[in-house]
Order: structure tokens, then C-alpha cells, then sequence
């Protein structure tokens, strides 16, 4: 960082975006911690909010059980459908109101975050653990592997995602770990396409060839001078994708394919109010308000790190 | 042109042989199929001779052989449940899926055209916004949940339309707004950037330069450029337009193959489910010839050999 002393001298005016002598590995982690974050609020309210959101359901995944007001699977007949507070008929103690078997909304919209931030997190992160994997293999070593992979992919391809996932999710049985594992699976594909592609421009670049010059083995090609930037790509399909996921969770509880019961859901509660909406619609309109606020706001907070990380998106 | 519709059209063979020993694997792999078929208080030695007679008990190379042998013939086996053939159950559900899937793309395209060349002509204007805002709406929002609230609000509260069913225009409508909302908040937004895109290009404003009406600027010149990206899009979102059916077709109790789908996976019913698959790749096989030909039509320069 030899160039730093010749950068201007006025801080304030110093804009470390564009200053051609930082490297731009730093730029994303340069400038001053809290006035950038004071900065990033103002330039973006709506993401902060959303982001505020998102840190709270994260939170309530975390803390369920201590935060959540009843048992979740505690069932009360003289409790049934009843209404959130305050609308008549309302009890306090249930403030966004009780489902068929009694059990109380509220709490099971807590547990439900679980699931919902678990299993979309768990699968993206099996997506791109194995999409990248694939991707680099297929990318560095072409030929064969790449042959095998890429057709792989094209077959997992034409058959629509949402069918792929029921049809497996079927035939493995029902259970959080499969749900995880059937999406992680089911989902490589966007990833290993996107990580292939980069490798393949990247291998031709003068870096890479001199790594390999210098007696660099494939190992250490692949993890120390191409992993490093395909980051960037992975975490934009990643933010793309997560909420993706857990519109696909919820679409499997909501057909009974996903994490069995008694474990309360977002999908799966909305499916236990679909009967009852004429006279008790909360049962099925509180959970999906918790899918939808937790997708928008993910999606929101993804477009603005998007922008950030890579403006040739912005749209 | 016709070389390469040839090699497209192997190439398509060659997924679709993929996708059979997929779907033929998979169905294995929830083990002896013979295991569904008998009564719960049948013998192992009852099981042993259905396992001979169906012929489980030779190697799966041989099997899958049968299997696909059967397949080109039309024969995807026997539905366990209902001892009907399992393709002829799916193919007689399939029209109502793809009138369901017409119909929102209609709404898709419907909402998305107008909103997207108008957001694109005034950016940062406030029907830009209004797209933004319900492009992500429209993301977000899960499908079987905007069922919901569409039963809620249009059937239960006004009685404007039928909660379920098929049969008229009407039970067509609530369906077709649920399942096209996503494709509409995507193709809205890809339509716009494309068509800003091609809207400070060169030749748009040698159009605009020569006197061309600004309508004619945007609809002859602009449109038919930005509509190549759009049309790719479009393809994808047609392909998984066939999920969402399935929880769409769920949520309306609409009689399609998507509901049929829904009703084997209960019923553990999986030639039906094999059958959905094979059917529904074909399909999407047929779709990407289809608009790999758009494409020609639309850009001459894309050369289709």
C-alpha cells in the first residue's frame, strides 16, 4: 500500500471506490465502520428496514422457544379458531388467534422461522457447496468431467424445478433433513453453470497461467487463485436463490411434502387454514404474511448487496 | 436451418433418455415397487411371486430396458391405484393444465407488456415505481397464499368468482391471476432494463433522428430488439409455470395433471409420478425447439447452424 501516501490528503473528500491505488479486494471493507453504515442507511432506507426484519426473524429462529408465549404443539379444543386480537370473541393470550386444533399462531409462527430461515439457508449453502464444486471440476478440467456434469445438468434441467423437488421429496420421505438435502441437490445446477463459465475465462488469464508456471498443483490453483473470485458471482446467486428456497419449502409443507407434522411450518400452516379461510382466514393469512415479509425483505436487502457487489446488474 | 434443427432434435432425444433413467432410478430407489401393490396381510411368499410375475427380481439394466422398450411404445406402466394406463391418465389431465397455464401467461404478459415498455419510456417516473413495487410484490408473494387470499377476497367476501372447480370462464379466472402474478413481476422488470437498453442505442436514435414518431420508435425499432432476452426469460418462466400449476391446481381443487401429480405422491401411486415427468419433459424439450426458432425469426443475425 505504498500508493496510500499519495492519495489526497483530505479524508473526508477521499473516495475509496474509486481510488485507483487501493486494491479493490479492499474497497468493499475500506472506509470508516460506522459513517459508512450511517451513509448506507440513508442512501437506502427501504433495505435497512428490511434488513432490520431479517435480523429479527433470524433472531426468532434462534430464540423460539424462549420468546414464543405457548407450546407450539399444545392443542386446546376449547380454544379453537379463535380470532386474533381485537377482533370480538378475541383472547388475549392468543394475540394473533388459535388454529382448528386450538394451538396458538403466534407461537407456532416463531417456531416456524425455524424451518423456513434453516432449511432455505441449509439448501443454499449444499447448492453452492456442490454447484461450485461441479462447476470448478468441470471448468478446470473440461473434457470428460466437464461432459458428464454439464449433461447431468442439462437432464436435471428440463424438468421444472418444483416437480424435480416434490417428485424426490415423495420418494425419500418427508423430513426436515431431506427437505434440505432434495433442495441442495435439486439446485446445484444454477451454480455450477455460473462457476464453470467464469473458470473457463478465468483459466485463460495470465494469473492462472503463471500459478500453473510456477508449479502451482491443481488443488491449489483451483482453491487459492480461482476460488477466490468466483465469491462475488456465488454470493449474488446465493442472495437470488435463498429466498427462492424458501418459497419452494413452504410450496412442499403447504402440499404435505415437506417437514412433517406436528413441527408447525409456514406452508404447512397456511394448508391447515385452507379449509377454514370463510370463517377464520388468520389461520392461513398470519403464516403466509410471515413468508411473504421474510421473502420481500430478503429480496430487498439481495438487490441492494447485488448493486453493490456487482453494478453490471443493475437493472 | 434444418441441419441444425436435426441436431437439436437428437440432442433433445439424448436429454429425454437421461431424464427416463432419472425418473426410472428414482422410482428404485423408493424401493420394491411390488411392496405398494399388495394387501397388507400378504405372505413374503405372496410378495416373492407378484416380485416374479411383474419381473422385479431381474437386474435393473434389464429393467430399465423393459421400461424404456415400453415407453416408446406409449405404455408407462399401470397406475397402482386406479389400474388404469399411468400415460393416458396424465395425458387426458394435461389440457386443463396448459389451458390454466394459457390463461397466465395471458395475465402475465398482459400485465407485464403495457407496464414494462411504460416504466422503460419514463424511468423514475411514478408508474415506474408502481412496477417496481409490484414486481416485488408479485416475487414475494407464494402462490398458494395469493390463492388463498384471491378465494378470500373474490369468492368468499364478493362472490364475483367460483372458490373451485373447473368448467367456465369464470372458474378460469382466480387460477390464472394466482399462477401468472410471478411470471408478470419478472418479465416486467426484464422487459423494462431490455428495453432501456436498447432505447440509447445507435440505432434508435438514428430513428428518432430521421423523424420517426416515437410510437412507431419504441414499437418497430425498440420492441422487436428488447423482446430477445424477454423471449428467453419467457421460455424459463413457461417451464416452471408447470410447478407452480401444481400448488395452483392444488389450492383451486382444479381437476389438471398438477393435481393428479398431487394426489399420486399421496397415494405413493409412482407410474403416474414417472409418467408427469416423462410427459412434462417432452414438453419442455418442445419448448426450447420452439423458441430457439423464435429467436431466428425475431434476429435474423442469429444464425441457427
Amino acid at each position: 500500500m505504498s500508493g496510500r501516501t499519495n492519495g489526497p490528503t483530505n479524508e473526508g473528500a477521499h473516495d475509496v471506490a474509486t481510488d485507483p491505488t487501493i486494491d479493490p479486494a479492499r474497497r468493499a471493507t475500506g472506509g470508516r465502520g460506522w459513517r459508512r453504515v450511517r451513509l448506507a442507511i440513508r442512501r437506502r432506507p427501504v433495505a435497512t428496514v428490511a434488513l432490520a426484519f431479517i435480523v429479527l426473524v433470524a433472531l426468532t429462529a434462534v430464540f423460539a422457544a424462549q420468546w414464543a408465549p405457548h407450546d407450539p404443539t399444545a392443542q386446546s379444543l376449547r380454544l379453537r379458531l379463535r380470532p386474533p386480537w381485537p377482533l370480538p370473541g378475541s383472547d388475549p393470550a392468543h394475540p394473533l388467534g388459535t388454529d382448528p386444533l386450538g394451538r396458538d399462531v403466534l407461537s407456532r409462527i416463531l417456531h416456524g422461522a425455524r424451518i423456513s430461515l434453516g432449511v432455505g439457508v441449509g439448501a443454499v449453502l449444499l447448492q453452492a457447496l456442490l454447484g461450485v464444486t461441479a462447476g470448478l471440476l468441470a471448468g478446470f478440467y473440461r473434457g470428460a468431467v466437464d461432459q458428464v456434469l454439464m449433461r447431468l445438468a442439462d437432464v436435471q434441467q428440463s424438468i421444472p424445478f418444483l416437480v424435480l423437488v416434490v417428485a424426490v421429496a415423495a420418494v425419500v420421505g418427508p423430513s426436515l433433513r431431506n427437505t434440505v438435502l432434495v433442495l441442495g441437490v435439486a439446485g446445484w445446477v444454477t451454480y455450477g453453470r455460473v462457476v464453470r463459465a467464469q473458470v473457463l475465462s478465468l483459466m485463460t488469464s495470465e494469473y492462472v497461467t503463471a500459478a500453473k508456471a510456477l508449479g502451482g498443483g491443481d488443488r491449489r490453483v483451483m482453491l487459492r487463485h480461482l476460488l477466490p473470485n468466483l465469491v462475488a458471482p456465488i454470493t449474488v446467486i446465493g442472495t437470488l436463490t435463498i429466498s427462492a428456497m424458501i418459497l419452494v419449502e413452504a410450496s412442499l409443507s403447504f402440499l404435505g411434502l415437506g417437514v412433517p407434522p406436528p413441527t408447525p411450518t409456514w406452508g404447512g400452516m397456511v394448508a391447515d387454514g385452507r379449509n377454514y379461510v370463510a370463517d377464520a382466514w388468520w389461520v392461513s393469512v398470519m403464516p403466509g404474511l410471515a413468508i411473504f415479509a421474510t421473502v420481500l425483505s430478503i429480496n430487498l436487502v439481495g438487490d441492494a448487496l447485488r448493486e453493490t457487489l456487482d453494478p453490471s446488474l443493475r437493472t | 436451418m434444418t441441419a441444425y434443427l436435426i441436431r437439436r432434435l437428437v440432442y433433445s432425444v439424448f436429454v429425454l433418455l437421461g431424464v427416463s433413467l432419472l425418473v426410472f432410478a428414482l422410482v428404485r430407489l423408493s424401493g420394491d415397487p411390488t411392496a405398494l401393490m399388495v394387501p397388507l396381510d400378504a405372505t413374503d411368499e405372496d410378495v416373492e411371486r407378484l416380485r416374479r410375475a411383474l419381473g422385479y427380481d431381474r437386474p435393473l439394466p434389464v429393467q430399465y430396458l423393459d421400461f424404456l422398450t415400453g415407453a416408446l411404445q406409449g405404455d408407462l406402466g399401470t397406475s397402482l391405484r386406479h389400474q388404469q394406463p399411468a400415460l393416458g391418465m396424465v395425458l387426458d389431465r394435461f389440457p386443463a393444465t396448459l389451458q390454466l397455464m394459457a390463461a397466465s401467461l395471458l395475465v402475465a404478459i398482459g400485465v407485464a407488456l403495457p407496464l414494462g415498455i411504460l416504466s422503460a419510456l419514463r424511468p423514475d417516473s411514478w408508474i415506474d415505481r408502481f412496477g417496481v413495487t409490484l414486481a416485488l410484490i408479485g416475487q414475494a408473494l407464494p402462490n398458494f397464499f395469493l390463492g388463498i387470499v384471491l378465494i378470500l377476497v373474490f369468492s368468499v367476501g364478493l362472490g364475483w368468482f367460483p372458490s373451485s372447480g373447473r368448467g367456465s370462464l369464470l372458474h378460469l379466472v382466480l387460477p390464472a391471476v394466482t399462477l401468472g402474478t410471478a411470471a408478470s413481476a419478472f418479465l416486467n422488470r426484464l422487459l423494462r432494463s431490455s428495453l432501456l437498453e436498447v432505447l440509447a442505442s445507435d440505432y434508435v436514435r438514428t430513428a428518432r433522428a430521421k423523424g420517426r414518431s416515437e410510437t412507431a420508435t419504441v414499437f418497430v425499432h425498440a420492441l422487436r430488439n428488447a423482446a430477445i432476452p424477454v423471449l428467453t426469460v419467457l421460455g424459463l418462466q413457461v417451464i416452471q409455470l408447470v410447478g407452480g400449476a401444481i400448488v395452483t391446481e392444488t389450492v383451486f381443487a382444479y381437476p389438471g395433471a398438477g393435481l393428479l401429480l398431487v394426489q399420486s405422491l399421496g397415494n405413493l401411486d409412482f407410474p403416474v409420478v414417472q409418467a408427469f415427468v416423462l410427459v412434462v419433459a417432452v414438453a419442455v424439450a418442445i419448448v426450447n425447439v420452439v423458441i430457439d426458432l423464435l429467436y431466428g425469426a425475431l434476429d435474423p443475425r442469429i444464425r441457427l447452424a
